[in-house]
């Protein structure tokens, strides 16, 4: 089984990096935060920030497209509520990362053993 | 020689392992530095790793193939965005199509490596971050930015007097 993000292939991978992608952004971290919360409407997050409704709305479609939070209408209000799954796959993805490292290292450490003296390792 | 510890930090998409080698700090970096060794640790162990030769300058690329055991590739490349050797290296991890090509939509992490001299060996510290392109360029300055808090961050995590190595 090979858990390197290069060889994921597909959507869950795209998936993934949409969620890194709408991570990156310390605004839509913050709306993270809030949905997590009680599902507040786009109209009170966007009271929340110095920025437009579109431009609150535009990162919440973001935050939407990878999967961490969803939408729901109630009147005439669109509520935004968390989606934990969409961050289970960001974190999934760094635990994957570590065990890459251990595995690096553990390499590394064999190839800096001073009785294994080799240029090359066989296969 | 073994892992002293991994921080994981979800907010800001950042893996930082800290390992410790007995060995040189020259020797660990031989490691990163020549192509050969390089392939010999990097990829999955089922993989046969092969990296195209490169030199150690900032630019340079360094282009790579995962063999897996059924025949199938992988490419990537690698871009040097600093370096000082035999101390620091940062790069960014670029996703490729079949031609070698970059992607230009590809998803990116970036990685900043950092070694010191300990009590009779070599303490690694390694920052993988990850992001989009999308992200990257709409933080164009946020990026260099963070390279750098994170190096920094980096000196005072391996803040210990530096001995010039013979």
């Amino acid at each position: 089984m090979v858990t390197y993000n290069q060889m994921v292939v597909g959507s869950e991978e795209s998936k993934t990096d949409d969620a890194f992608h709408a991570l990156a952004d310390p605004t839509r971290r913050d709306i993270l935060r809030r949905a997590g919360g009680d599902a507040p409407s786009v109209s009170r997050l966007a009271d929340a920030y110095p920025m437009s409704f579109a431009a609150v709305q535009k990162h919440v479609a973001v935050l939407e497209r990878a999967g961490l939070v969803t939408k729901r209408r109630r009147g005439r209000e669109q509520l935004v509520e968390a989606a934990p799954e969409g961050l289970a796959d960001a974190r999934r993805a760094l635990e994957d990362l570590e065990e890459i490292w251990r595995g690096r290292v553990e390499r590394m450490s064999e190839l800096l053993a001073p009785d294994s003296e080799q240029d090359e390792r066989k296969p | 020689m073994s892992v002293a510890s991994v921080e994981s930090d979800l907010d800001n998409l950042t893996l930082t392992v800290i390992a410790d080698f007995d060995a040189p700090v020259e020797a660990v970096w031989e490691l990163w530095a020549d192509p050969q060794k390089l392939g010999l640790w990097w990829g999955p162990p089922n993989y046969s790793t092969t990296f195209e030769p490169y030199e150690m300058s900032v630019g340079a690329e360094m282009a790579h193939v995962f063999a897996g055991p059924n025949g199938e590739a992988e490419h990537g490349v690698w871009r040097i965005e600093a370096v000082d050797p035999p101390r620091s290296l940062e790069l960014s991890d670029a996703d490729v199509d079949d031609d070698g090509k970059p992607n230009d939509d590809f998803a990116l992490t970036g990685i900043a490596m950092e070694l010191s001299e300990t009590d009779g060996g070599t303490r690694m510290t390694v920052r993988s971050m990850f992001f989009s392109r999308d992200g990257m360029e709409a933080m164009a300055e946020g990026f260099a930015e963070g390279l750098r808090l994170s190096l920094s961050r980096m000196d005072a995590l391996l803040a210990e007097p530096a001995s010039s190595a013979s």
